[in-house]
């Protein structure tokens, strides 16, 4: 009985020879997406609907969904098969595919002339952010002499919490990465200045490597992973919210009260997380190089002045406060772009990201250039 | 005076690239009134909002609200002007980093009052306007509901004493108890404070208990502006649909004998 009752649920093929000669397709059982998707019925079917001259009986069909009847339909090439015998109900199934197309998803053609467009697109892209950029570079300069005629217009907390957020907060990661770059930095040129025996030398390397190299970039791209991407992300936020409608509704200015206070802090604080990270990362190579060289503290510091001229902290503190601007224009700019998507708010973020560290490594090859015979011994 | 318009709309064109979203439109409204404006989804009703707030320009014509023309170049007098107008955006729009006291408050501190004691006078009163308590004056606006959020967007709005207040959907996404509240509210409020309200809305029951004029957009045109009852008249295709399907039926005639009775 359970046999029974299982053969019944599973959809059947059989067949039966006519008196005239022809072979009748008869279908029975459930004809639905589920019980044709565990039977191999599927392929049969394909298979018998190639030869167009037999007959077909789908009248004993138990149950019959619009998915099989569609796969019915398909395996008769879009048409029902003459001398078809079927059940009036089921009939409304095939109708709807009568006289209608099925929309068929054609793959994309490769076009190279739309590859050139695509390119071109994309200049005029880098063109255009550009252009917004400036703009956004412009308006800040605008609302700075503005600033300068309106003093109790200064968004003092708006700075003061930047400063904090971004500044105060990075204190303990910058140290981290100054102390371990400066003591591989020593173990590794200690190697080497061995082979030599020019142990001595490893201070002028170091200190002029970080002082004037690597504090300011290091210091640069943490911070415009750090901050940069929470600048993005928080203008972002605001124009997803409509806060940033709110705002100029009430006719406050986005570039003096979003833009500026975080230019200004980044400009003022960056000068000095590089101080502090020089300081650690010093701190780390004259602990290796103690170590390593067995140079004594004492003489580390009395040669450190006398190898390193003063003007390479100044280079390093010019080069972190054009630093802290371009980390903090390129995040707003990015942020402005945000639209109230949330697809949008994650590109533009790694967007912003991106763009900030090729900008901050592209101004400080320029720096070297510009001040090439600055500040060697 | 009492002439003077709040809302001067002259021959409206909007494009955005090749797309038409307005096409000509006018429209005057008067001081004190209350219009509802109504539209399919993607008519250009919000857009319409946006450039009465000055977000977005128009590309033809010229818009004047309170007498004044509206720029997009925004300057230290657009400022001032747009002082008149309070505005509550679709979903509040509060400030999230800022509690809804200080929510409250900022249009004040921007206008450059500082003294303290008067800034809390100021919003603890519009605060009971709208009828939140003290306790809810400290808290952020992600603890909100979506009713007191708009409760709270509304009290921003109106701290400056606006004359015209512009809103975006006030009851979307509002329970219906909520929503009859707000209506309430508004109704009251509008009372005491006599000002002019233009807003964007889908809620039936909006326009049947407090719109004075009714606006309806279609086909990129402002098919009808005029009375509720008027507009009702109205043989415009879309007009027929929109008030005269089964659920706007059952509102209007529910709402008419309900008032016979009374």
């Amino acid at each position: 009985m359970d046999d029974n009752l299982s053969s019944i649920g599973k959809p059947q093929i059989t067949f039966s020879k006519e008196d005239d000669g022809h072979t009748l397709i008869i279908l029975k059982g459930q004809w639905t997406l589920r019980s044709l998707a565990e039977s191999s019925e599927l392929k049969a079917i394909k298979k018998l609907g190639r030869d167009k001259r037999k007959q077909w009986d789908i009248s004993q069909i138990d149950r019959l969904d619009s998915a099989a009847a569609f796969l019915l339909w398909q395996a008769w090439h879009n048409k029902l098969p003459t001398d078809l015998i079927i059940r009036p109900e089921h009939m409304r199934l095939f109708e709807h595919w009568q006289g209608r197309n099925i929309p068929i998803a054609e793959p994309i053609q490769i076009n190279f002339s739309a590859i050139f467009v695509h390119i071109l697109l994309q200049l005029q892209g880098i063109a255009r952010h550009i252009c917004t950029w400036l703009t956004l570079f412009g308006r800040l300069i605008l609302d700075l002499i503005f600033l300068l005629g309106h003093p109790r217009a200064i968004p003092f907390k708006e700075i003061s919490l930047t400063i904090y957020k971004a500044g105060v907060s990075a204190l303990g990661i910058t140290a981290l990465v100054g102390l371990l770059v400066g003591v591989s930095m020593s173990y590794l040129s200690s190697l080497q200045l061995q082979r030599f025996g020019a142990e001595i030398y490893i201070i002028d390397l170091l200190a002029l490597s970080i002082i004037r190299e690597l504090g300011p970039m290091l210091t640069a791209i943490i911070i415009a992973g750090r901050s940069g991407s929470a600048m993005t992300a928080e203008i972002g936020i605001m124009r997803v919210t409509q806060e940033l409608d709110a705002l100029s509704a009430l006719g406050v200015s986005h570039s003096l009260r979003l833009v500026l206070p975080k230019v200004v802090a980044l400009f003022l604080i960056m000068p000095l997380l590089i101080i502090w990270t020089d300081v650690i990362a010093m701190i780390g190579g004259m602990v290796s190089a103690d170590l390593t060289l067995d140079i004594n503290y004492q003489q580390f510091l009395e040669q450190l002045p006398k190898s390193v001229p003063v003007v390479n902290i100044y280079i390093g503190l010019a080069k972190g406060a054009v630093f802290g601007v371009m980390i903090a224009l390129i995040a707003c700019h990015f942020g402005f772009l945000i639209k109230p998507n949330t697809e949008s708010l994650g590109a533009e973020t790694t967007n912003a990201v991106v763009a900030s560290i090729t900008a901050v490594i592209m101004v400080d090859t320029i720096f070297s250039i510009l001040f090439k015979n600055l500040g060697f011994p | 005076m009492s002439q003077q318009h709040a809302i001067e709309l002259k021959h409206i064109w909007t494009y955005f690239g090749e797309q038409l979203v307005h096409q000509d439109i006018s429209l005057c409204l008067e001081k004190g009134e209350i219009l509802g404006l109504v539209g399919a989804s993607g008519s250009g009703k919000t857009t319409l909002l946006r450039e009465i707030i000055g977000l977005e320009t128009p590309s033809q014509g010229s818009l004047k609200v309170l007498s004044e023309q509206v720029q997009k170049a925004c300057t230290m007098e657009c400022r001032k002007r747009r002082n008149h107008t309070g505005v509550l955006f679709q979903n509040g729009a509060l400030f999230s980093a800022l509690n809804v006291f200080e929510n409250i408050a900022f249009p004040l501190r921007e206008l450059g009052i500082n003294n303290e004691p008067l800034v809390k006078q100021l919003v603890c009163m519009k605060l009971g306007m709208v009828g939140l308590n003290s306790y809810d004056a400290m808290r952020k606006p992600s603890e909100l509901s979506g009713g007191m959020v708009k409760r709270v967007a509304l009290a921003r709005a109106l701290i400056l004493e606006p004359e015209l207040l512009l809103l975006d959907e006030p009851t979307s996404g509002l329970d219906p108890i909520a929503s009859d509240d707000f209506v309430v509210l508004l109704q009251k409020l509008h009372q005491e404070l006599n000002f002019t309200v233009f807003m964007v809305t889908h809620d039936l029951h909006i326009l049947k208990d407090l719109c004075s004029k009714v606006g309806v957009l279609a086909e990129h045109q402002l098919v009808a502006f005029d009375t509720l009852d008027k507009v009702l008249n109205n043989k415009h295709p879309f007009i027929e649909q929109f008030f005269h399907n089964h659920r706007a039926q059952r509102i209007f005639n529910l709402q008419e004998t309900a008032h016979g009775e009374g």
